[in-house]
């Protein structure tokens, strides 16, 4: 890599993945490279390695997407990140805030986009060291089988503890009933708040974004939860600048959201950009589906269809992953992850609103489990 | 999606700006619309708004939506039809990615404005055509000029309402100058807009003939962000906030043996930008290394800048915490440029909290990544928000803005806040509840006055 590529490299993982090159034809970038390596020299305040560094053979080297998006960089200020860069750094500055503050910080890590996201960003906080904190599931007893495999798969590999609330154990003794609607997403507040009663953790880093919801639209980065896990939004500490302020007396604790400022295609963005792994079922794939509600729910253990439902096999994908009895698929042939980043720029439906049966219940559905505790 | 629109995802920046205006100035209005009209609003959304417009009988134009009804999540706000806390929003144009701080008007004004403004590049200030310049709009152009907000957009709203008048803008914006010169704030863009009909909102109206300026959109879009202003000017700035030293912890995957001597510092760039080989200074020790590698998640860096959340080496082993500054150790020129650890914090606080402030409270003070005890000595003066002119005062209130200087129990390396957005700024905690009481930016003329203070007390 030349010596201007230095900055955090969207570069790297846009040359490494030839799909991306395939879905930005030539004509564009080379008007841009062109352009852009033109005005290079012109530059009134070009250091002289912006100029000079590349080595001919190492130029060559350089795909024309990377040559202009390098060139581009040098072109505008020497030093502006991209809006992606930038994204990311906040959240690790948060995430590091967090750890170092903290006396036992956890992650709530479901295997959906938004926590292997928030699993990436702490790999790369830490690095060469290892996440220095455990992740924690609520395991709802309704989730996808191949999700549950990837969870256990990823904490494998980073070497990390994973601490799991059963909601299905819950059930079992009495202590939750099942809803008439069947789905179990409501129930996980119990079993996530007696978990972080019993592990102590202090502070609970979630996936939440800002975009996702409007009640999370006003829900600050470091948000503060009582003793019961309550969210009081009339009563929120002011967030200034970037410091942080996570002081709590016993029994609180803070809910953390590094990814608060990211939108759902930033996130797919990242994904591609640093060719995350995720669950398949993010992806188009075959199933057996029926029609609810104006969603596609999968046939499975704990989604049946009734009579007047009628089963049929269709290529879907999932937008967000969460309990098999209220997460529906979209109907979708983005099999691969610059398929999804197009679909979801051109998408006119929110992700929730595509796919979440239970935020359909009211305008303040987010609003009422979130001051419950919900994530 | 295009290519072209591929292209600019990869090329677009930050932007973030923050909204103010006084009850029923109609930024909630605002807000939605600029949402509305540049397509960042989906279908399912805009489904909700109708339908809550529809139930409430709302008699707005266009399909009567009301679009204060996209920013209002809460349960409070849709109901009472106020905006109770900041919310936040994000869209996107072709070379840009917004942020929008959307902060309320009504009683906690200060305290939102603020929180808004403290990381914006721009703040949008709403007036009301049919009333021109109140005493909250001089308050908003005192508090963003106070927070060093790079530029201040006026949208003189409703302008519908006045028939498209010019007379009535003109005398608007002749009242804004005279504000901007009093206040000594660099003179605003003025732009004359209707939320409720969309003019000069994202597209320009042809209902403003005589008006011959940008749409709003067009003006967030075309100002420089404070990055882009201030990264190449300003001295490195580093706040340490934890040292990374994986011992027997190393990532699985890498060579135990390289990496179980490691130790790197990591944080992020708060201002300015440094090279390996470039000599720095620890803050508050004052002594001096080399930067002897900049590390991100696996890559070797030639350089980091703001606001880059890296891992830095350095050449000597010195005793390094979180807490500790890095700062660029500069020449005999920019000497003066270091932070000066001190012991005597002056101040301006905006005070955030309906417990009041009094003189010998006890606080804890947060700086970049460190907390120290405060106990405050004296409150000098209280900033007069309408003409911004000092008074003498022994104590400060729930929006109130002021001057104190407060002793801390152990040095901090502060800079100016006029200087440095970052390393200038404070928060002041209650150490028996933890809650945020007020914003701290340390004083221009700090090191004078700190100069001129003796050494009295100790706590």
């Amino acid at each position: 890599m030349s010596s201007y590529t230095n900055t955090y490299d969207d570069v790297v993982s846009v040359a490494g993945s030839a799909s991306t090159a395939d879905a930005a034809p030539a004509p564009a970038r080379d008007g841009n490279a062109a352009s852009s390596i033109a005005s290079r020299s012109d530059r009134p305040d070009a250091t002289p390695w912006a100029a000079s560094a590349v080595p001919a053979q190492q130029a060559s080297r350089l795909s024309e997407a990377e040559t202009a998006s390098q060139a581009d960089r040098i072109g505008g200020a020497t030093h502006r990140l991209s809006s992606l860069d930038a994204l990311e750094s906040e959240a690790i500055h948060i995430i590091r805030e967090v750890v170092a503050e903290f006396e036992r910080p956890a992650l709530l890590f479901s295997g959906g986009k938004d926590s292997v996201v928030m699993l990436h960003l702490a790999t790369k906080a830490f690095w060469p060291g290892k996440v220095p904190f455990p992740v924690l599931h609520v395991d709802t007893g309704h989730n996808f089988p191949e999700v549950l495999e990837f969870r256990d798969r990823t904490v494998e590999r980073l070497g990390i503890r994973l601490v799991v609330g059963s909601v299905q154990e819950y059930i079992d003794r009495g202590e939750l009933s099942e809803r008439a609607d069947g789905t179990r997403n409501p129930l996980q507040t119990v079993p996530l708040l007696d978990t972080i009663n019993a592990n102590k953790f202090d502070a609970v880093f979630g996936g939440g974004r800002r975009d996702e919801d409007k009640a999370r639209a006003k829900e600050r980065i470091l948000s503060l939860r009582d003793e019961f896990g309550q969210w009081d939004p009339r009563n929120q500490r002011p967030e200034l600048w970037n410091l942080y302020n996570g002081r709590h007396t016993v029994g609180q604790h803070v809910r953390a959201f590094p990814i608060s400022n990211w939108t759902e295609l930033d996130v797919w963005r990242y994904i591609e950009r640093e060719n995350i792994e995720l669950p398949g079922l993010y992806y188009a794939h075959q199933r057996e589906v029926f029609s609810r509600d104006g969603m596609w729910r999968a046939v499975g253990e704990v989604s049946q269809p009734t009579e007047k439902e009628i089963v049929e096999t269709r290529t879907v994908r999932y937008r967000t992953v969460g309990d098999m009895s209220c997460t529906g698929a979209v109907e979708s042939d983005a099999a691969d992850v610059s398929a999804v980043v197009r679909e979801v720029a051109l998408s006119t439906l929110t992700e929730r609103g595509a796919t979440r049966a239970d935020d359909r219940i009211s305008e303040a559905a987010m609003e009422d489990r979130k001051k419950d505790g919900y994530f | 999606m295009s290519t072209a629109v591929e292209t600019a995802l990869e090329r677009s920046t930050l932007f973030r700006f923050a909204t103010a205006g006084s009850v029923d100035d109609g930024k909630s209005t605002l807000v939605g619309r600029l949402l509305h009209d540049s397509k960042s609003v989906l279908a399912d959304q805009l489904d909700a708004v109708a339908r809550t417009s529809a139930e409430r009988g709302f008699g707005g134009e266009r399909g009567g939506l009301d679009l204060a009804l996209l920013t209002d999540g809460l349960r409070a706000e849709r109901e009472q039809g106020i905006t109770i806390d900041v919310a936040y929003r994000y869209f996107a144009t072709a070379n840009r990615t917004f942020i929008l701080a959307d902060t309320p008007g009504h009683v906690q004004y200060t305290k939102n404005t603020v929180t808004g403004a403290s990381t914006a590049d721009a703040v949008v200030v709403l007036i009301d055509a049919r009333k021109g310049v109140l005493e909250q709009t001089r308050r908003h152009l005192a508090v963003a000029r106070l927070l060093r907000v790079a530029h201040i957009i006026v949208a003189v709203n409703k302008i519908d309402l006045v028939d498209y008048s010019e007379d009535v803008f003109r005398d608007v914006e002749a009242q804004l100058k005279r504000a901007a010169r009093e206040l000594k704030v660099d003179e605003p863009a003025i732009i004359p807009v209707s939320a409720l009909e969309g003019d000069n909102v994202v597209d320009r109206s042809e209902r403003t003939p005589w008006y011959g300026g940008p749409s709003l959109l067009e003006t967030l879009e075309q100002l420089p962000a404070l990055a882009d202003l201030e990264t190449d000017l300003e001295a490195f700035r580093f706040p340490v906030q934890t040292v990374i030293r994986p011992q027997g912890a190393v990532a699985p995957g890498l060579d135990a043996d390289t990496y179980r001597d490691y130790r790197g510092y990591a944080g992020q760039v708060a201002a300015g930008s440094i090279r390996v080989g470039d000599a720095v200074t620890v803050q508050p020790s004052g002594r001096s290394t080399t930067v002897a590698g900049i590390d991100f998640a696996g890559k070797e860096l030639d350089e980091a800048f703001a606001p880059q959340s890296v891992v830095l080496r350095l050449a000597d082993d010195i005793d390094i915490a979180r807490g500790d500054l890095l700062a660029e150790a500069g020449t005999d020129t920019s000497a003066a440029q270091l932070p000066q650890p001190t012991q005597d914090l002056y101040a301006a606080l905006c005070w955030l909290s309906p417990k009041p402030l009094k003189e010998g409270s006890r606080l804890l003070i947060k700086h970049g990544s460190k907390t120290v005890q405060g106990l405050v000595r004296q409150v000098i003066n209280k900033l007069d928000l309408s003409t911004f002119a000092d008074q003498p005062a022994s104590g400060l209130e729930l929006n109130d803005i002021g001057t104190v200087h407060i002793r801390l129990a152990a040095a901090l390396p502060v800079d100016n806040y006029v200087n440095f957005r970052r390393t200038g700024a404070f928060l002041v905690i209650d150490p028996s509840d933890g809650n945020t009481l007020a914003a701290g930016l340390v004083e221009s003329d700090h090191l004078e006055l700190s100069a001129r203070e003796d050494e009295r007390y100790d706590i």
